[in-house]
């Protein structure tokens, strides 16, 4: 399982790096929300989660779709605006999706699918099935009135639904402190009677375990889960490059959380020789991803007016 | 495609023969509902109070007791997240009709519909469909006012991925309900309030009522009248009033606002020459003004017509009925426009009133 885990975390990494890398020559057509730093969150829940079960997360979602097992070819052509891209150039970075593998979607509009996740995890009930649905979203998502509405739907019908705030801290310059009147986003979670517990240091095997464990209570019927998982976005908040000059936050502020860097301590934990082999295997990766990116073909200009309705 | 138009409205009896059963637009709506929840198990119906005694006008009745709690349910008053719940269904394959007693209740619901449901489809690569149904009534007079009354459906006419559908008799409350609820694609199912009282042949097997056709609901040479929602039912009167003075008015229902059949009104307007749109909103930006700028663009340079737009005053639905009754266009003021048009001139004109073709007055409660 480390392996498992420490392959995922540094796929997400490197691809991520790789664009960063590439960004400047504007071969990226789209925006891009680095999920650098914050890996451990998508890959330590959804190292618990089986294929049929189902993620929603936001336009940050690099590592989600990775993570729950989307293909990187796909994802990496669709954000150079590409037919072959995941949604063939239609949806971008911030839209990603591949219903083969249960990552349902991503909305640009904060907060947006909690209440889609919702609404999947209604359809699972209804049909006797006892898979789960995980919702990922920021600390700022959890402000938005759908964050409530949908907390609330989900208590009421016992829902098999884990809520994943990704409290990395900020809505893009603005901290947490200077937008919640109480900065407890549990105390929320806990109003509407949802059972939820805060994870700190962004750590993936404490995530996972805590996943696997929850992910089995709410098959069995339990009802939603909330975890906070406090974790930290190294670059600006869109865009490949760091922001410490804008003042907002400090490298200081940074620094334990780079030092605690989750790609990094699980490779230590590995034998330097698997270790290698996986890094080797992921550049090869990621490499042929990219390539495959360039390579292909545009879309057709009638694809334009396909799948409207 | 005239013969399918023509079909279309040969398949609408014009009177009910002694087979045929008569229903009110409520119970059109309920069986429509009833017969598609047994047919498809996926089909569910939910929003605030659809389960409490009185069933949304009754247009729920009963589908509790059949359903159970699973598929019939009342909502929290969560309009914006409830709305993205019935996506997250149709998402997971299931058919949800989503119910809002008013129109003016979407506002909450915007982001979901507009954001999510119109554009998954396209913006996910053709990989989900969204087979969403939301119901939603338009208030009318007994004060309901500023924010129970207005008509917002060109809002929705606006996006891509959305259809809007404005039924206005009961055989066509039920067969589009039943074409929408079997369509992959989210579809804006608008309601009348006043409509719901109305009582007509509705066959009791399954039939869709398909979108983008439009119905030539009375034949006429002199001036075309498009009358959407209840002012169709308007358009119907002011057509007698017209008889009177010896102007004979082809009256349109749109019925799907969304597509919309622009080719059956641009060939009504090559006959009559005289276009005249009923919009059961505002003018300005709203369904007479798109309806009009399609046949314009169709028709200019072989055929100039007249043309006239009315809807609701560009204010805000007041409830004194002295100031509401001003507001809105009704059979009598549609046909002094009509005739101003046919003339080419400001007549003046006004016809009498005749008590047998008074509106409908709503009494409360709503
Ligand atoms: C409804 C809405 N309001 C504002 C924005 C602009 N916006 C984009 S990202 C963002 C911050 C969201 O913060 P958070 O939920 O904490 O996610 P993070 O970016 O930190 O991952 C904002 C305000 C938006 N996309 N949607
Ligand atoms: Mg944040």
């Amino acid at each position: 399982m480390l392996e498992r885990l420490y392959r995922s975390l540094y796929r997400i990494r490197r691809l991520e790096e790789a664009f960063a890398r590439v960004y400047p020559t504007d071969k990226i057509k789209s925006p891009i929300h680095l999920s650098i730093g914050q890996e451990a969150v998508s890959v330590g829940v959804c190292a618990a989660l089986r294929l049929d079960d189902v993620v929603f997360g936001t336009y940050r979602g690099h590592a989600l779709y990775l993570a729950k097992g989307g293909d990187m070819k796909a994802m990496a052509a669709e954000l150079y605006g590409k037919a072959t891209g995941c949604t063939r150039g239609k949806g971008g970075s911030m839209h990603l999706i591949s219903t083969e593998v249960g990552m349902m979607g991503a909305s640009a509009v904060v907060g947006t699918t909690i209440a889609n996740a919702v609404g999947y995890a209604y359809a699972l009930q209804y049909q006797g099935r006892d898979a789960l649905v995980a919702s990922f979203f920021g600390d700022g998502g959890s402000e938005e009135g759908v964050f409530a509405e949908s907390l609330n739907f989900a208590a009421l019908k016992c829902l098999p639904i884990l809520f994943i705030c990704e409290n990395n801290g900020y809505a893009i310059h603005t901290s947490q402190e200077r937008r919640q009147g109480r900065p407890d986003i549990c105390a929320r979670a806990r109003a509407y009677g949802i059972p939820a517990e805060r994870i700190e240091h962004n750590d993936v095997l404490y995530l996972f375990e805590r996943t696997r464990t929850v992910a089995a209570k709410i098959r069995a019927g339990g009802g939603p889960h909330f975890f906070e998982v406090m974790t930290y976005r190294w670059r600006e908040h869109v865009g490949p490059n760091n922001d410490f000059h804008l003042g907002y936050r400090t490298e200081d502020e940074a620094t334990p959380w780079i030092e605690a860097d989750q790609v990094t301590r699980l490779g230590a934990m590995l034998l330097p020789e698997r270790r290698e082999q996986i890094q080797e295997e992921v550049e090869a990766e990621v490499e042929a991803a990219l390539v495959f990116a360039e390579e292909s073909p545009e879309p057709e200009p009638a694809e334009l007016y396909t799948d409207v309705l | 495609m005239p013969p399918s138009v023509i079909r279309a409205s040969a398949k609408r009896p014009t009177r009910a023969t002694p087979s045929e059963r008569t229903l009110s637009y409520v119970d059109a709506i309920r069986e429509a509902t009833d017969q598609e929840m047994a047919r498809d198990p996926s089909v569910l119906v939910f929003g605030l109070d659809v389960d409490d005694p009185k069933a949304i006008q009754g247009t729920t009745r009963g589908l509790l007791e059949k359903y159970g709690p699973s598929r019939v349910f009342g909502t929290p008053l969560s309009e914006d997240a409830m709305t993205g719940t019935a996506i997250g269904m149709a998402l997971a394959g299931l058919r949800p009709i989503h119910v809002h007693i008013r129109m003016d209740f979407l506002m909450l619901a915007m982001n979901q519909l507009i954001n999510v449901a119109a554009k998954s489809r396209y913006m996910y690569g053709g990989k989900v469909s969204i087979p969403l149904v939301v119901r939603s009534m338009i208030g009318k007079s007994w004060g309901q006012g500023a924010q129970h009354s207005q008509g917002l459906y060109s809002f929705f006419m606006h996006v891509p991925g959305l259809q809007v559908v404005a039924p206005t008799t009961p055989y066509d409350a039920k067969g589009c309900l039943i074409a929408a609820i079997r369509d992959d694609n989210p579809v804006l199912y608008v309601e009348h309030r006043i409509l719901h009282f109305q009582n007509g042949p509705v066959p009791a097997h399954t039939y869709t009522v398909t979108p983008g056709r439009a119905r030539i609901t009375a034949v006429g040479q002199d001036v075309t009248l498009v009358g959407i929602s209840q002012m169709q039912s308007e358009c119907l009167k002011a057509r007698l009033y017209l008889e009177e003075i010896g102007i004979q008015a082809e009256v349109i229902d749109p019925i799907w606002l969304s597509p919309l059949d622009i080719d059956t009104i641009v060939r009504s307007v090559e006959k009559t020459g005289r276009l005249l749109v009923v919009d059961n909103g505002w003018v300005c930006c709203g369904a007479a003004a798109e309806i009009i700028a399609q046949v314009a663009e169709r028709l200019q340079g072989h055929c100039s017509f007249r043309m006239r737009r009315m809807g609701f005053a560009p204010v805000t639905c007041p409830t004194a009925p002295s100031l509401e009754r001003l507001y809105y266009p009704d059979s009598r003021t549609i046909a002094a426009a009509a005739r101003d048009l046919v003339e080419g001139t400001k007549t003046g004109w006004m016809p009498r009133e005749r008590s047998e073709l008074n509106s409908f007055i709503f009494k409360g409660p709503f």
